[in-house]
């Protein structure tokens, strides 16, 4: 059991080493001189010159993804043109909301569509299910942006109930922090909720026909514990692959969300990199969002162990 | 005996009815049905697929699948109390402590996720108030009766650790911890290998003659019926139309219906064949060798030695039986003669031309002459092609014309004893034994040098079975084929091999003439598959008058 956990931590390995080194040589690949944008419009050969000598630009590319490698380990990901600071340490302040909105989405996708699903499979055919399916399909097609804006035109503007926009620290308080957060999540979680109603629902049907749940039947278990005790564990698995993949898509959706909420978040500062082209924390970003994906492929695989016996690797 | 039996039955059946949803091929799944069983007696209901045994089991322990499938007229009387009318609650404290099921599947009838333990822990927790170290104390000790080896760890494994037959013994202990008046077993061995089943047919024999259970066993094989039965009901169509003493039904039957389906229970006397012919072989194999194995990065090897140094030959015009428990290498020899798999070393000579390691290109020429016909009918066919289309197809993929083909199609047809004019059908639109035919025909279209019947007649029913086993014999004899019959019921080996291979564990045990085989066995697994064989010592329709 511990041997699988410890091989399956440092299967990861390899694939972030092989993450770091595609996005140095996607940067590598782009058009265009990093020195000359550094030294502006109006910059000398000469200035051009001393940049990249001292970006160290001019070893060779073996050499230059050598420290760039000894760099990341050391925690260094360098300066960015923009903000004029360590990207490290600009991503650290830009951490928390995202973490914040990130987490309470999926927090509230999990409580909602897990057990819509369940209920959806459960009474099938009902207008329960058929409202479920039905909310599904719209929850698909809404984009964030127009939903986000539709929420902050109903709830903020006309029944003032929530701030229209911004974020308040967890440390400042967590009504305030709760407060701002409940709309972006909302906007953030409708399409996760019908994406994973709709897996949860179809899991739980392909399990209800399964040999072990008329055994279970045969027992003379009542229904609920049939449905909670044998039906959802065996339904889990694919469950928790879709939430897994959902939080990987989530990144997409916090970068819009954030925009619209006015949320100073990873998101937002992904926006104004790639606008003001500042490479370092463009490359820095994709590389925190590629650990996190593969973080959270881990923690799926580690957490199918933990469901299913049979499943070693 | 219990045929003396006269204590009051535990089980009565009295004029059941079952209604079929609407628009499907008769109005009711059984019909006006009535059977009892007493303490301490088994009776078995028998019919071939479809005749509605699996719906009155379910209807007596209530659990006919909602809005499908209703019971519209009768009574099921467990002790007198008419389960029928009993509410959801009152049926939910009967199950398990007063009648308990068992199911075909031992594989998939445990929650794959749940400890064996926890499984049967579940029936005492929710059915006692005993507290938890009176629990396991209980479940170990049915453990022990079930004769699970080492109870003290296998409460705690999970399913797929245990093989089949231990799992099936799992249901038996969950199904028997409370002692309940009734046990309903529902084709409880079929999935099992024949030595299996021999044990747990007399384990279930045995816990039921210990605890005084009245035993309902729902099975189509006649074999099983001799070994265990009292009492036997044969259904057909939704209704019983016989029920009686194993004697009775077995030796005397009434019914023209049980007497047809008792003679086409193939007799394990080997047939007297025209005897071991010295013709060329058209296969040989020469030390064959498959191993299945992954190995990979940061992962133990597992290797699986599925053959072994096997060597055969089939000569034309003759049948050579390969029979053996699952896991035993049939298939995976099989899949390498016909080149589906790659051996792993040896030879395979169809006539003179060593096809084990030829490339894709130049075995294409080779293809045609060895063909297989699969289990099951129902999957090896693919449903959106006319049958037409999928015989004609291999020939014509080797140039002969469609109108050809065609012609020809429709002469196998009538080879196969079906409707030549029905190649325009799908086929869903025929029967399994008919889809069979249709594989067959299939198959001989290529004319081929060797056919391969991989197990080709397990899945069908007995009456079918048999006229399908006559068909492949008269198509062997009158093409002068050599064939390959791959298969684990020693009655069907019995009648159609000229030649038997017997295999455990990848490895041919013994080989020879199948009636030498059969009437003196040499090899110590041999033997041991003859004595399991359910109903060996009963002859089949000699009856009495």
């Amino acid at each position: 059991m511990y041997s699988f956990f410890i091989r399956r931590v440092l299967a990861t390995i390899p694939v972030l080493g092989m993450v770091a080194i595609f996005v140095f040589f996607m940067l590598r690949m782009t058009p265009g001189d990093p020195a000359a944008v550094l030294a502006g419009d109006n910059g000398t050969p000469q200035q051009i010159e001393e940049i990249r000598e001292s970006l160290g630009l001019n070893e060779p590319i073996p050499i230059q993804l050598g420290i760039y490698l000894a760099d990341i380990l050391r925690g260094d990901l360098g300066q960015s043109y923009f903000f004029k600071r360590d990207v490290t340490e600009l991503i650290g302040l830009r951490v928390e909301p995202t973490l914040a909105l990130a987490s309470t989405t999926l927090i509230l996708t999990i409580l909602v569509a897990v057990p819509l699903g369940v209920i959806a499979a459960f009474r099938r055919g009902t207008w329960l299910d058929r409202g479920v399916m039905g909310f599904s399909v719209l929850g698909f097609s809404i984009p964030i942006f127009v939903l986000g804006y539709i929420l902050m035109y109903v709830f903020a503007m006309e029944l003032k109930m929530f701030p229209v926009q911004g974020y308040k620290s967890i440390f400042e308080g967590f009504g305030p922090f709760i407060h701002r957060l409940v709309l972006p999540s909302i906007a953030l979680s409708v399409i996760y909720i019908a994406l994973i109603a709709r897996i949860t629902r179809a899991s739980v049907l392909e399990v209800l026909g399964e040999d072990y749940i008329r055994t279970a039947y045969a027992k003379g278990l009542p229904r609920r514990v049939v449905l909670m005790k044998h039906a959802l564990r065996n339904a889990a698995i694919p469950i928790v692959t879709v939430i897994g993949i959902g939080v990987a898509l989530l990144i997409g959706g916090v970068v819009v969300t954030e925009s619209v909420f006015n949320i100073p978040g990873l998101g937002r500062l992904t926006v104004d990199a790639v606008l003001g082209r500042d490479y370092p924390t463009i490359q820095a970003l994709i590389l925190v969002f590629s650990f996190t994906y593969v973080f959270i492929n881990l923690m799926v695989d580690l957490t199918y162990t933990l469901l299913d016996p049979r499943i070693r690797y | 005996m219990s045929a003396e039996n006269s204590e009051e039955p535990v089980l009565q059946v009295r004029g059941l009815s079952v209604e079929l949803p609407k628009g499907t091929d008769r109005t009711y799944a059984v019909e006006e049905i009535s059977y009892e069983v007493r303490p301490r007696e088994i009776v078995c209901l028998v019919g071939e697929s479809g005749s509605g045994k699996s719906v009155s089991a379910f209807s007596v322990m209530g659990l006919l699948p909602e809005g499908q499938l209703t019971a519209v007229a009768g009574e099921v009387l467990l002790q007198g109390e008419n389960i029928l009318e009993a509410s959801e609650e009152r049926l939910r404290a009967l199950r398990c402590t007063r009648m308990s099921m068992i199911f075909q599947e031992p594989m998939t009838a445990l929650n794959p996720v749940m400890t064996c333990g926890d499984q049967i822990d579940e029936v005492l927790d929710y059915h006692t108030d005993m507290g938890q170290a009176e629990r396991r104390a209980k479940i170990l000790d049915i453990m022990e009766q079930v004769r699970l080896p080492d109870p003290e760890k296998m409460i705690d494994a999970y399913p797929h650790q245990l093989s089949g037959g231990q799992r099936q013994r799992i249901m038996i202990a969950m199904a028997l911890v409370l002692d309940p008046v009734l046990l309903i077993a529902d084709e409880p061995t079929t999935a099992l290998d024949v030595t299996t089943q021999a044990q747990i047919l007399k384990l279930i024999k045995e816990l039921q003659t210990d605890h005084g259970t009245g035993v309902l066993f729902i099975t189509h094989d006649f074999g099983v019926v001799a070994e265990i039965a009292d009492r036997v009901a044969v259904m057909q169509w939704g209704r019983i139309v016989e029920f009686g003493t194993r004697e009775d039904v077995l030796s005397r039957p009434r019914e023209a219906y049980t007497q047809m389906l008792i003679s086409s229970v193939p007799s394990m006397t080997p047939r007297k064949r025209g005897g071991v012919t010295d013709a060329k072989p058209v296969l040989r194999t020469r030390d064959l060798n498959m191993v299945y194995g992954s190995s990979g990065f940061l992962r133990r090897d597992r290797k699986v030695h599925a053959a072994k140094d096997v060597s055969i030959e089939v000569r034309r015009g003759e049948t050579l039986g390969v029979v053996g428990e699952s896991g035993s290498g049939k298939s995976t020899v099989a899949r390498c003669i016909a080149r589906l798999i790659d051996p792993t070393s040896g030879e395979i000579f169809i006539d003179d031309d060593d096809i084990a390691r030829l490339g894709v290109g130049k075995l294409r020429s080779h293809r045609r002459r060895t063909q297989i016909i699969f289990q099951d009918p129902y999957r090896s066919l693919n449903p959106r092609r006319r049958i037409g289309d999928s015989i004609i197809e291999g020939p014509t993929n080797y140039g002969t014309s469609v109108a050809e083909a065609f012609e020809r199609a429709r002469e196998l047809m009538a080879l196969v004893n079906l409707d030549p004019n029905s190649l325009d059908r799908y086929p869903h639109q025929f029967s399994g034994g008919q889809r069979q035919r249709i594989c067959i025909a299939r198959a001989l279209a290529m004319e081929p040098e060797l056919l391969i019947a991989d197990e080709a007649v397990s899945a069908l029913d007995v009456s079918v079975q048999a006229q399908v086993l006559e068909l492949l014999d008269d198509i062997r004899e009158k093409l002068d084929l050599a064939m390959l019959f791959i298969t684990h019921d020693l009655r069907v080996a019995a009648q159609v091999c000229d030649r038997l291979a017997v295999m455990s564990k990848g490895e041919v045990v013994e080989y020879g003439p199948a009636g030498e085989i059969f009437n003196n066995p040499q090899h110590e697994y041999t033997r041991e598959l003859f004595a399991a064989a359910p109903g060996r010592d009963w002859e089949f329709g000699k009856f009495v008058a």
